[in-house]
């Protein structure tokens, strides 16, 4: 039971830093064709050039989903992922903020949205842009639910959509990357930015999304020697890809 | 079955002429037990039989209806008696030694199994036409029941017989057992049960489960028979320390084989059988048939193993719980524990697997696997000779069996809330359940049962205008049926052996030559010669957790099926592996004891720690080392808590000896590091055992307590129970763990099965992210209660830890010691060596980025 006094320091300093200025805890800078991004400890990505928070993969209404097969999951992943974001935007105050797709589970997911969770999105929504992305599960524009809807979007040289293909300057999610980091201690898995100097793939950002290890060969060719930016209880990490191991 | 009895022929008026002289012509009589049996089966009452391995059991329990069917008139009437084992092998060696008497007395009964193995076919006629007698597991009958037909098929049902009761009661599969027993009383309302068992704490218990509480099942006991001859080992050789194995003694192990007819050598882990027949085959200069048995392997292999020792053509298998119960083998005349036993009942079970005759004592060994091992097998030892029985307690029923249950009565036909409700009350470990759970479990399976009402469109029943609940779909039919049963196995991958790599390890040249009953060898040279590329062409040699896999890297290397084994990569729900050409694993496979010390040893072990004066019968090493710990500190007391802390190499170490067993020292130990840390004194970690908990820390815990700066009974306080229990529950991976076989069980997700494998992605659900909407949005849902009960008897052990807080309340003694004390020396030599839990994660993320660092400033 490794239990390094260091690591309760951060956690320490997180609530300082957050108490005093409101922004993000010690976060990860990310260097994507010259942009710089900064990778959030909530799995959002902020650009303070354009003042945009990109979030990926939120899979609204995935629990409602499932339930139309009789896997009744909590009915509250769409409350939870929205109030989150809501969280993430009160820190940043973005000007605008970007869905990189897969925002709602199915087609109809957009339809099934409570009254309470449309209102939420609309409060989100107030004041700024708001860009959906489109995704494989969402591949046409979600109706009622604001914003512009885009096949992609570029922001600042930096080409975002949905499925990454290993292009130069490129923002992408789609595939949910989590990383199982070990130590000789033991291992834990958790939500992960991947990158390159080129390209960053985002984690999902929804309460029931899940993960695909980052070892998987569906990330075969996507980089170029990436580093990992793993989330934390209180801070983003940045570790190497050797200290992976498959699930 | 039946040996002769000594007591002469007795009121044997109720057995037919027929039987009496099937009885005589083998020159046997009937013993008293099972003429009682009949007796009471013939008032229809039911019964509870204890009875020691070899009185004859089985026969006690089948003679009623045999008698019954051999006085029929006319044809067969329909399903008369069922029969339920724990065990699949079970049923069908019981049916075996069943046809014998049948045939030997021309008794005109048709008695058939049914398990997972019966061919499609067969089933469909046991329903059309269904046999006298039909053995069965409880899996099995909950999809009967769970089926329209069921009315018909048990309706001329008389009699039950439950085989190995004690073993099944106080389990999740007890409770499901319990609710289809209370569903056939139902439907066959005459039906009167038969329990088998060995002998239990609290008989009462098991006369309430098969009755009911104002009337129980009449108690018959067979004569215990001859005490069991237990030893330890006088090893020759230097106790360990710390450590689960036996390493140091193996080569007295051997010779103990060698001098028997048969062994079985008893492990607790899966893990530990590997390392030990690894050992024994290093040691086996005379090439004897050593063979393995644990639930891991292969099935086919596993059946081979069972047939060699049938037919006595091996000289020792090294085994886990997988050959506990009463299946008889062949003619074992030595049981060997590794390790401690944990509890006097398992022990006895054990022992009686040696020589199945009542009138010649089973003989045991009992193997310590180190020096506090030595106090617990001495107390398992006294256990044994009291006949003195620690088998848990039949506690209430699960509510996520309750959940499956509920839409297995829907499955076979609309039911009335009300009805079904006081149809589950009447099932023993459901007879406090009240309505507002029930109705709980209902709506979870309707619809989730989440207050908010968002799923009733998809519901899968639903209420009729009649007021009866009716399954939506043939779908939902379909899935519950693929769910049925309580045994979610942690998720298993299969193990393929994708490449020769060379020779087996084991079979290699160097190595003494003999008959080796593991994969390795029956493999044969078939295997070892293929190469090439990664394929899925090799054979399957068993199954391994995924957790255990997790920890591996590819080119790894582990024990598996008695061979050194390197994991070549992992691919959807196979882990391809090749042979090693090492010769001892990279990878030790040893994560802690399965079982933890009962409640009972526990005790014993405080006491016989306390009283110098029953140390005579210890090894000398032992009374050594207490008798310096004597000195250097103070020995436990035997109703106190013991605390000592001492500094070392810079940190700061507190090291605590409760013996209340690993589950509740972890869950201790997490409790006390979140408080240790709230109040300043930076702990940095912690480890446990079966009998104590070291912490260690940069401040000084020791001095603080002394100083009066720290209060220990504060910081042993049962209120860390409230909030620090709570806050840490959120993030434990163990309740996480515990929460997702409840989904399974309960059906909100389907169970995962090997071979039917992953699509794609994101198919399976992450149950670790439906805990935590769960917990945040509604932590009062029926099936994190379900998770919390579990957790109080489970992983976390909650029960035993508050109960242990209370005893020792005010009764707390602290010594601060210049430096480490004898008795902690075995738990300060495991530091290093456990796996960590939830808490030290965020460490493991900071480390890793730390050799980021580090590979930036060297570049």
């Amino acid at each position: 039971m490794l239990r390094k006094h260091s690591s309760t320091r951060p956690a320490l300093r997180d609530r300082l830093v957050a108490g005093a200025t409101l922004r993000a805890p010690p976060a990860a800078p990310i260097t994507v064709a010259q942009e710089i991004f900064i990778a959030d400890v909530s799995g959002a990505l902020w650009h303070e050039g354009t003042r945009t928070l990109v979030v990926s993969d939120l899979h609204l209404e995935k629990a409602s989903s499932f339930a139309k097969r009789g896997i009744f999951l909590p009915p509250y992943d769409t409350a939870m992922t929205l109030a989150r974001l809501a969280q993430v935007a009160l820190r940043f105050q973005p000007a605008r903020i970007i869905a990189l797709g897969d925002s709602f589970h199915d087609r109809e997911g957009a339809g099934r949205l409570s009254p309470e969770d449309r209102a939420s999105l609309h409060q989100l929504q107030k004041g700024r842009e708001w860009i959906w992305v489109a995704g494989n599960h969402d591949p046409d524009a979600p109706q009622d639910v604001g914003g512009l809807y885009c096949d992609f979007y570029e922001l600042g040289g930096v080409i975002l959509r949905h499925e990454p293909t290993g292009a130069p300057a490129e923002l992408a999610g789609h595939l949910h990357p989590v990383a199982r980091v070990t130590a000789p201690a033991g291992s834990v898995r958790r939500r992960c930015f991947i990158s390159d100097d080129q390209r960053c793939i985002l984690p999902a950002f929804g309460a029931l999304a899940g993960g695909l290890n980052i070892l998987d060969a569906a990330y075969d060719g996507l980089l170029q020697a990436p580093v990992l930016h793993v989330l934390g209880r209180n801070r983003v990490y940045s570790v190497p890809v050797t200290r992976c191991v498959p699930d | 079955m039946t040996k002769p009895a000594k007591r002469g022929a007795a009121a044997q008026s109720a057995l037919p002429a027929q039987f009496q002289n099937w009885f005589a012509a083998r020159g046997w009589s009937p013993r008293a037990h099972q003429l009682a049996l009949l007796d009471l089966a013939q008032k229809s009452q039911s019964a509870l039989l204890i009875a020691p391995t070899g009185a004859g059991k089985t026969l006690a329990g089948f003679l009623p209806s045999l008698v019954e069917i051999s006085q029929r008139k006319g044809k067969s009437q329909g399903l008369h008696t069922l029969y339920i084992s724990p065990l699949k092998a079970l049923a069908v060696d019981v049916a075996r030694n069943l046809d014998v008497p049948a045939a030997e007395m021309s008794l005109s009964v048709r008695i058939e199994t049914r398990t997972g193995d019966t061919s499609t076919a067969k089933r469909q006629r046991q329903r059309r036409d269904p046999p006298d007698i039909l053995l069965t597991t409880p899996e099995q009958l909950s999809l009967l029941l769970g089926s329209a037909d069921a009315q018909a098929l048990f309706g001329s049902l008389k009699r039950i017989i439950f085989d190995e009761l004690h073993a099944i009661v106080a389990s999740k599969r007890g409770d499901l057992l319990a609710l289809d027993y209370a569903h056939l009383r139902h439907i066959a309302p005459g039906l009167t049960a038969i329990g088998l068992s060995a002998t239990v704490r609290a008989p009462d218990a098991l006369r309430e489960w098969l009755g009911t509480r104002a009337q129980p099942a009449a108690l018959v006991t067979a004569p215990a028979g001859a005490l069991p001859q237990v030893t330890m080992l006088d090893t020759r050789e230097r106790l360990p320390w710390s450590g689960h194995g036996a390493a140091y003694a193996i080569g007295e192990v051997y010779d103990m084989i060698k001098s028997a007819k048969m062994a079985l050598v008893f492990v607790n882990t899966r893990a530990q059988a590997e390392a030990v027949f690894q050992q024994l085959w290093h040691v086996n200069e005379d090439g004897l048939p050593i063979a393995l048995h644990h639930g891991s392997l292969d099935a086919s292999q596993r059946r081979r193993v069972e047939e060699a020792m049938a037919a006595s053509k091996l000289k020792a298998v090294v085994c886990t719980s997988t050959l506990d119960l009463g299946i008889d083998w062949g003619d074992v005349d030595l049981v060997i524990t590794v390790g401690a036993p944990k509890g006097s009942s398992r022990l006895l079970q054990r022992i009686g697997r040696s020589n199945h005759r009542l009138d010649e004592p089973s003989r045991a060994c009992l193997v310590p696997s180190n020096r506090f091992e030595v106090l617990e097998c001495h107390a398992a030892i006294e256990a044994v000779a009291e006949g003195a029985q620690d088998t848990p307690a039949v506690h209430g029923g699960a509510l996520d069996v309750l959940c499956q249950h509920i839409l297995g009565m829907a499955c076979a036909g609309p039911f009335l809330a009300d009805d079904l409700y006081a149809q589950i009350c009447n099932a023993a470990p459901y007879a406090g359940l009240t309505r507002e759970t029930f109705d709980a479990a209902l709506m979870f399976v309707a619809n989730g049962g989440y207050a908010l009402k968002s799923y009733d469109r998809f519901a899968k029943i639903r209420l009729m205008p009649d007021g009866r609940w009716r399954v939506a779909n043939g779908k939902v039919v379909q899935s519950w049926r693929m769910n049925v049963g309580t045994i979610v196995e942690s998720d298993m991958l299969k193990v393929r052996l994708v490449r020769g790599g060379g020779k087996a390890a084991l079979a290699g040249a160097g190595r003494p030559r003999g008959t080796l009953y593991a994969p390795a060898k029956i493999a044969g040279a078939s295997t070892a010669a293929y190469t090439g590329a990664l394929t899925r062409g090799g054979r399957v040699l068993g199954q391994i957790e995924e957790y255990f896999l997790e920890m591996l890297a590819p080119g790894d290397t582990f024990l598996f099926g008695g061979e050194i084994l390197s994991l070549v990569g992992i691919v959807e729900n196979e882990a391809h592996v090749a042979r090693a050409q090492s010769d001892a694993p990279k990878v030790p496979s040893y994560a802690g004891g399965k079982f933890p010390l009962s409640t009972y040893l526990a005790a014993r072990v405080r006491r016989l720690l306390a009283s110098p004066k029953l140390w005579k019968a210890l090894p000398p090493q032992v009374v050594e080392w207490l008798k310096l710990q004597q000195q250097k500190s103070i020995l436990p007391p035997a109703s106190k808590l013991l605390i000592e802390t001492f500094a070392r190499g810079g940190r700061h170490y507190l090291v605590a000896y409760p013996f209340e067993g690993r589950l509740a020292h972890q869950t201790l130990g997490m409790l006390l590091t979140r408080r240790l840390e709230r109040w300043g004194l930076k702990p940095l970690g912690f480890v446990a055992n079966e009998y104590a908990l070291a912490i260690w820390s940069l401040e000084d815990v020791g001095a603080a307590a002394t100083s009066g700066a720290l209060s220990m009974s504060k910081l042993f306080a049962q209120d860390m129970l409230g909030d620090d229990l709570e806050e840490w529950l959120q993030e434990s991976a163990l309740m996480k763990r515990t929460f997702r076989s409840c989904a399974v069980i309960s059906g909100l997700i389907e169970r995962r099965f090997p071979g039917k494998s992953k699509s794609g992605r994101q198919v399976t659900i992450s149950t670790d992210l439906v805990y935590d909407v769960l917990r945040r949005h509604e932590p009062d849902h029926i099936l994190l209660r379900a998770a919390r009960d579990d957790a109080m008897t489970g992983l976390l052990d909650l029960g035993r830890l508050a109960d242990m807080l209370g005893r020792i309340e005010g009764r707390l003694i602290h010594k601060h010691l210049a430096r480490i004390s004898p008795l902690a020396v075995p738990i300060m030599l495991e530091i290093g060596r456990e796996p960590v839990y939830g808490e030290a994660q965020d460490e493991i993320l900071a480390d890793a980025a730390q050799t980021l660092l580090d590979e930036a400033r060297s570049s």
